[in-house]
């Protein structure tokens, strides 16, 4: 089997992650930016962060023969501070240019606050000033139906972002028809307690179809499972699903919305 | 894939998840002290398995979910509760 992991935050792993998934049939890893469970100080901490993302664990993964692809962001959990954002949003054209930077995600919406939507809109204007493509996180739980309509709302609103090329994350059953009728590709996390569990994204690819849907695990430091995609293919075979459509889903998808980026090269 | 074999590969597992969300209800009824707005949330929740036409996935998370539109003032906190307060 191979697959790719299109949401990773490898930075969070360990290389005995590194070599199950590779063991796995891991042809990629993408990582978007993300929070670092505690609120750095200011926009020196994102500088060391892209470097990390852009230098350092590109180099890590490749020892393991994974190639690595990041995304650029202050994430949303950072963006009540506007001053803080704006700062980190000038650091991100420094660096959108390197070789393994796929555009700006994950950005987006947590507690769908006014600030949150301003810093959106501010990640938005230079996705479309860079034409880049975009990787967007949609909040948690009780928060994540209200978020995924102000989200769609925002990037509908700029008419130089095309829909097809945004992934708009986490979706589940209450908010994957909103995404996908808007023409925005829907990625589902494969989480053990809170997103969906590999029965339900099964349930979801069954209902809603396998066109414009990607599944990852978004392995960070918080309780998830790095190797949930091979996992949730091999529940896909369980459920009488073809090698060909468990291939589909779980690399042709991720490779045709990536490849939309000339940057995405796989060996 | 049918029913029969939908059974075959998941009713354990239900069957688990049923028992222990009847253990979580009992162990709350009897602790002492006052419940708050996430267990009146999931009260309502469970309704919704009794209705739905294949879709109770779905009407258990809306159940959950803030309905408003408008963005909030300000985030005071980074964390979601799994409930709607207001509700």
């Amino acid at each position: 089997m191979r697959y790719i992991e299109p949401h990773g935050h490898m930075v969070s792993r360990t290389t005995d992650d590194y070599v199950d998934m590779a063991t796995a049939g891991c042809a990629c890893v993408c990582e978007p930016a993300f929070w670092a469970g505690f609120d750095r100080s200011s926009a020196d901490g994102f500088y060391d962060y892209f470097c990390q993302l852009t230098e350092h664990e590109p180099k890590r993964a490749a020892k393991f023969g994974i190639p690595h692809f990041c995304w650029l962001c202050i994430n949303p959990k950072e963006s009540e501070d506007v001053k803080l954002a704006q700062d980190v949003i000038s650091l991100i054209p420094k660096f959108i240019n390197r070789p393994n930077v796929l555009g700006i995600g994950e950005i987006g919406l947590n507690k769908n606050s006014r600030n949150e939507l301003k810093v959106l809109e501010m990640h938005i204007e230079v996705a479309a000033q860079h034409d880049q493509l975009v990787l967007v996180h949609t909040p948690h739980l009780e928060d994540k139906l209200k978020g995924t309509r102000l989200i769609i709302d925002a990037l509908k609103g700029d008419k130089r972002i095309r829909p097809e090329r945004v992934i708009i994350d986490h979706v589940e059953e209450h908010t994957i028809q909103l995404v996908l009728d808007a023409g925005f590709w829907a990625g589902m996390t494969l989480y053990p307690e809170s997103k969906c569990t590999p029965a339900r994204a099964i349930d979801m690819l069954e209902v809603y179809g396998n066109e414009r849907i990607w599944m990852n695990s978004a392995c960070d430091w918080g309780v998830s499972v790095p190797l949930a995609v091979p996992r949730t293919a091999l529940e896909m075979k369980r459920r009488g699903h073809t090698a060909e459509l468990v291939d589909k889903v779980v690399y042709q998808n991720p490779l045709k919305f990536l490849s939309q980026t000339e940057k995405f090269k796989l060996g | 894939m049918t029913r029969q074999k939908l059974l075959d590969l998941y009713f354990m597992e239900a069957r688990a998840k049923v028992i222990d969300l009847a253990a979580f209800m009992d162990r709350i009824e009897r602790a002492p002290g006052e419940e708050d707005f996430r267990m009146r949330a999931f009260r309502d929740a469970l309704k919704e398995l009794e209705r739905g036409n294949a879709d109770r996935a779905k009407r258990v998370l809306l159940s959950l979910s803030d309905p408003t539109d408008k963005p909030i003032p300000a985030a005071t906190t980074k964390a979601a509760s799994g409930a709607w307060p207001e509700k």
